[in-house]
């Protein structure tokens, strides 16, 4: 198959989600397509309970659809063990999160350097680790717990974290949704230089449509359907 | 694998600030420290006994004998170039001014003894110096506890017997001593040649002759071998192999139930552990899924929490290992009467154990609950909701009881007392546990009584039912063991002796020579005191039963074996005694007796003779048949004189006898006893009240040491309360700030916690109280056959004290619940 526009990082062909709930089969995705080619910016707006965090996990593979097929940088996931799904995204699929999801028990430093590490990061971690929390200005933060941070410098972290083995994909989940307006869009102005310097493509689940018309591309989800925005 | 040692390492210094793994740690702590309290202890008595190997005979070989050891032994031993000595030792009243005591004489010959050195000091606790040589004719060397009871001091001199010896040195440690268990009476040393002059040694009298042999190990062999066959009946061949049984198995039995009580600290600090590693798991959630989300695989993750968890018990282990050496120093003060000597410092052992102890423990009891960390789906990123399952319990359960398993069957080292202590303690937690849940059962329809806070409380312990029984089982256990050792064991005590009758016999008098009874009985009169009975005694070893010769070695049990190496007390009797009575055949006719033996049924019992056995008795040399005609049941506690085997008359009165006697004597008639042994001074006193006191510090101190093994346990008890107060704690949290939004005042709240604890305290204290009462009126009734009424105050102290005691702890632990502001509160948890 030849094809003029580059392969997709990540493609989703007709994929279906459904869980058993106590009033029977409940489906949540009816047969989704998305395919998000290198770098770009592509943003899924829906209500809460629409299914766009159930498409964000499946896309990630963090989850495995009930049908269909979920491609993640080339990688069919439905054939891929979790650990080699895991394995799949060390270094090469950054996250952002509502929640920060930051471990406790590290400094911001060894936060980012574990992710450096687990992706098998050749040279100093360290150097790597501060190198990517200087950049989002928490250079003199370094060796901060999470709960020594306030919720923008843990999105800090959070951001330092997902770029600094330079990932080709980012997926962020609501990634504004605990701050406030101001903190908010220095985070957001943060993540797409960021993105725009490390060439990362970029999957953004949101309810906020001023931040998703910052995206290239906008698609909103109803009822387990995918469509334009 | 680097990877994960290192992020284990550097998070544990910050994990260990979110509380569940201090409460890990303290159960480990716990654990580790009370079982190398004792191993420690026990590895000091085992290096102090293999030290003293030979010191415990003060010789190479030994031959023992109630009779003098004939010269040929002594010149055969010098004509092989082997050395040689002796001592004979009694118990024999001394007397110094108006006071006289019992004391355990030893008159031993230059050159005692033959291995070993003993230690002798110039004044009463001076300074310790070794000694090769023996008191010289006219010195006495004495323990510091005669000088004390006969407030004397080194160079006064008291009477022994017929002669006035000179006290030289203060005796410290004696090698061959090691093995008398109970120290009932003070050491007096003498020299041999003085021994006749005393005048104690008369026919009949009881009295151990040892002969000593010392030398290069095959002389020895061969000295031993032509000994052998030259023993006569009541001579005794012991060589260092085979010294003092009795004592090692005494040691080994000790330790055994040091080691099993230690465990049940170690059962509870398990609890405590897997209820921290479940919370601990659950909190660890998110730290899987980001790891996982970031790319981490399930083994790194897992690599992760278990590491940490080794490091921590790792830690823990050795801060249980430093607490667990310092707590045997109170447990070899506590039992140091019990060793002739000072114990050696322990080898590195208990180290390998504690650490040992420390790591299954952790594993065994917390690995279930961390394994889960790993099957956390990284999804939960996105949906909270989403946990790792629960630990399969068969996993949970299976693991614990296989690591409690292995942990017995090493701290026991007997795999049928390990089986049968593991079954124990399964069923003994299962009952306490079903009671628990009952009891917290009962609680709920009393939530709809008294004050909010009462409510508030109950209403806790029974919502958390399955957890509120698993502590209740812990403290119940724990008050329980304390209970039967400190009120249910001294009730017990004072029972018997209140049982006794008022008067019974306080004194026995043994050694009277037939010659001496006459103006013995005059010396009482004078006194104003009633002339009592005096029964004759011989003295013969059972030799044979229905022909077929009696030897030591075809007995199993250890009292059997015992009974038939000594030499039985022997008397004869027309009429039965007042308190026997005959359980089996016929009494004979005291006018017109046919020659027969009556043998007391406890005896009979324990060295399987029957009625019609034909017993075989050797008495100086000679030998006396007849059958057993009779069985008796004898009321030993009476403390009237009472023999094991009483003969027809005719059958032993051509022997030589002593005679003995008991009698009541109150403070007045010390004058009395002191002028009869001035006149005769072979007889032996013995104080009954005295023997008991010292019967009973033994025991006290005993239980003293089980009882603060025990304390381990009601600390690893507490730990599973923290434990479960912890994994309660972001609820409670929840819970009095929304009471608190709601209006309730911080007194009311602490009240309801409070409430909760001293009830839960209050339950197991009952359940601990019923326990005990119990296992009191089993023991009264089945055992030692006394009338046992339950002691009030054992109620009091068991439900009082648990109150009391939980419901401290309970509010130590909970009371940070409070701490916060309610909207903070509510803001964090929510």
């Amino acid at each position: 198959m030849v094809s003029h526009s580059p392969a997709p990082v990540v493609s989703a062909s007709g994929i279906v989600k459904s869980v058993m709930g106590p009033a029977g089969r409940l489906s949540i995705l009816k047969g989704v397509d998305l395919h998000v080619a290198p770098a770009e910016a592509v943003a899924i707006l829906g209500a809460s309970g629409s299914g766009k965090s159930t498409l964000l996990g499946l896309l990630a593979g963090l989850d495995l659809p009930s049908g269909g097929e979920v491609r993640l940088l080339d990688q069919d996931l439905g054939r891929l063990s979790e650990d080699a799904r895991a394995g799949l995204r060390a270094g090469r699929v950054g996250f952002v999160f509502q929640s920060f999801q930051l471990l406790p028990a590290l400094t911001a430093l060894e936060n980012v350097m574990l992710t450096l590490e687990l992706s098998g990061h050749e040279g100093d971690a360290r150097a790597g680790a501060r190198e990517a929390l200087e950049q989002v200005g928490l250079g003199p933060r370094l060796d901060h717990y999470p709960s020594q941070l306030s919720g923008g410098e843990q999105q800090r972290v959070a951001i330092a974290r997902a770029f600094a083995a330079h990932p080709q994909v980012l997926f962020a989940d609501e990634p504004t949704g605990n701050l406030d307006q101001q903190t908010g869009d220095q985070i957001i102005q943060l993540l797409f230089n960021l993105k725009s310097a490390y060439g990362t493509a970029l999957v953004l689940v949101t309810h906020d449509p001023d931040l998703a018309s910052r995206c290239e591309r906008r698609y909103r989800i109803t009822d387990g359907v995918l469509g334009a925005a | 694998m680097n990877r994960a040692l290192r992020y284990s390492w550097i998070s544990l210094g910050r994990e260990w600030r979110a509380g569940e793994l201090r409460i890990l740690a303290l159960a480990l702590v716990i654990a580790v420290a009370a079982v190398t309290s004792v191993s420690f202890f026990t590895d000091r008595v085992q290096r102090a006994m293999s030290l003293q190997a030979t010191e415990l005979l003060g010789a190479d070989l030994s031959i023992t004998s109630p009779q003098p050891i004939p010269g040929e032994f002594a010149r055969e031993a010098r004509e092989r170039g082997l050395d040689t000595a002796r001592y004979v030792s009694f118990p024999s009243v001394v007397v110094a001014g108006d006071d006289s005591e019992l004391a355990e004489l030893k008159a031993v010959s230059d050159g005692w003894p033959l291995r070993g050195t003993a230690r002798v000091s110039e004044a009463l606790f001076g300074e310790e110096q070794e000694t090769r040589s023996v008191p010289g004719s006219g010195e006495a060397w004495v323990e510091a506890r005669l000088l004390q009871l006969l407030e004397l001091s080194v160079g006064d001199s008291l009477e022994v017997g017929e002669i006035s010896l000179s006290i030289t040195r203060v005796l410290t440690y004696e090698p061959d001593r090691g093995g008398d268990l109970f120290q009932l009476a003070p050491r007096l040393m003498l020299n041999v040649e003085d021994l006749e002059a005393t005048g104690l040694i008369v026919p009949g009298s009881r009295v151990n002759h040892r002969f000593l042999v010392a030398g290069d190990e095959a002389a020895i062999n061969r000295y031993r071998e032509w000994a052998s066959a030259e023993l006569a009946e009541n001579q005794r061949l012991e060589t260092v192999a085979d010294a003092q049984p009795a004592l090692r198995n005494a040691i080994a039995r000790g330790e055994q139930f040091l080691s099993l009580a230690a465990l049940v600290a170690v059962l509870l600090a398990g609890g405590a552990v897997a209820v921290a590693a479940r919370h601990y798991s659950d909190r660890q959630s998110d730290t899987s899924a980001v790891m996982r989300c970031l790319g981490a695989s399930r083994r790194f993750v897992l690599q992760v929490f278990t590491l940490r968890l080794l490091w921590l018990a790792l830690l823990a282990s050795t801060v249980g290992l430093v607490l667990g050496f310092a707590a045997q120093g109170v447990l070899a003060w506590l039992l140091s009467g019990w060793f002739a000597t000072e114990l050696p410092l322990p080898s590195l052992w208990p180290v390998f154990t504690g650490m040992g102890v420390g790591l299954i423990t952790a594993l065994g009891f917390g690995l279930p609950a961390l394994l889960r960390i790993g099957q956390v789906p990284p999804l939960r990123v996105l949906r909270r909701d989403l946990g790792a399952p629960p630990p399969a319990m068969w996993l949970v359960l299976g693991l614990a009881m296989l690591t409690l398993g292995v942990l017995l069957l090493w701290q026991a080292g007997d795999v049928r007392l390990a089986g049968f202590v593991l079954g124990g303690a399964a069923v003994t937690v299962a009952v306490l546990w079903l009671a628990a849940l009952l009891l917290v059962k009962a609680l709920t329809p009393l939530r709809s009584r008294g004050g909010v806070a009462l409510r508030f409380g109950l209403a806790n312990l029974s919502r958390r039912g399955a957890l509120s029984a698993v502590q209740l089982s812990a403290f119940g256990l724990g008050i329980m063991a304390l209970l039967l050792l400190a009120l249910v064991r001294v009730d017990l005590l004072s029972e018997w002796e209140g049982s006794l009758p008022e008067g019974a016999p306080n004194h026995f008098m043994i050694n009277v020579q037939p010659d001496q009874v006459e103006p013995l009985q005059a010396l009482f009169e004078r006194h104003g005191m009633e002339r009592p009975e005096y029964y004759p005694m011989i003295r013969g070893r059972l030799s044979a039963m229905n022909d077929a010769p009696v030897r030591p070695e075809d007995y199993t049990n250890p009292r059997a074996e015992r009974l038939v190496t000594r030499e039985f007390n022997l008397s004869f009797a027309g009429d039965l005694q007042p308190g026997n009575r005959v359980v089996a055949g016929q009494w004979w006719d005291p006018e017109d007796p046919e020659p027969g033996f009556s043998v007391e049924e406890g005896l009979a019992e324990t060295l399987g003779i029957e009625l019609g056995d034909v017993l075989e008795f050797s008495i100086a040399g000679e030998r006396v048949r007849a059958p057993v005609t009779n069985l008796r049941g004898v009321e030993w506690d009476s403390f009237n004189v009472n023999f094991f085997v009483l003969s027809s008359p005719g059958v032993l009165e051509d022997f030589p006898a002593t005679y003995i006697t008991s009698f009541h004597m109150d403070e007045a008639g010390q004058r009395m006893l002191t002028e009869a042994v001035r006149q005769f001074p072979s007889i032996t006193v013995l104080d009954v009240r005295a023997l008991m006191q010292q019967v009973r510090d033994i025991i006290d101190r005993a239980s003293l040491a089980v009882e603060y093994v025990f304390l381990f346990t009601l600390a690893a008890g507490v730990t599973v309360l923290f434990a479960a107060i912890h994994a309660t704690r972001d609820l409670r949290r929840r819970e009095s700030a929304v009471l608190r939004t709601l209006g309730a005042s911080r007194k009311q709240i602490l009240a309801g916690l409070l409430a909760e604890f001293m009830v839960m305290g209050a339950l197991a204290g009952l359940l601990a109280s019923a326990g005990a009462s119990a296992v009191g009126i089993v023991l009264a009734r089945e055992i030692f056959d006394l009338p046992y009424t339950v002691n009030p105050v054992l109620w009091l102290a068991g439900v009082g004290g648990g109150a009391l005691g939980v419901g401290l702890a309970g509010w130590l632990g909970a009371r940070s619940v409070l701490r916060q502001p309610p909207l903070l509160t509510l803001r964090q948890v929510g």
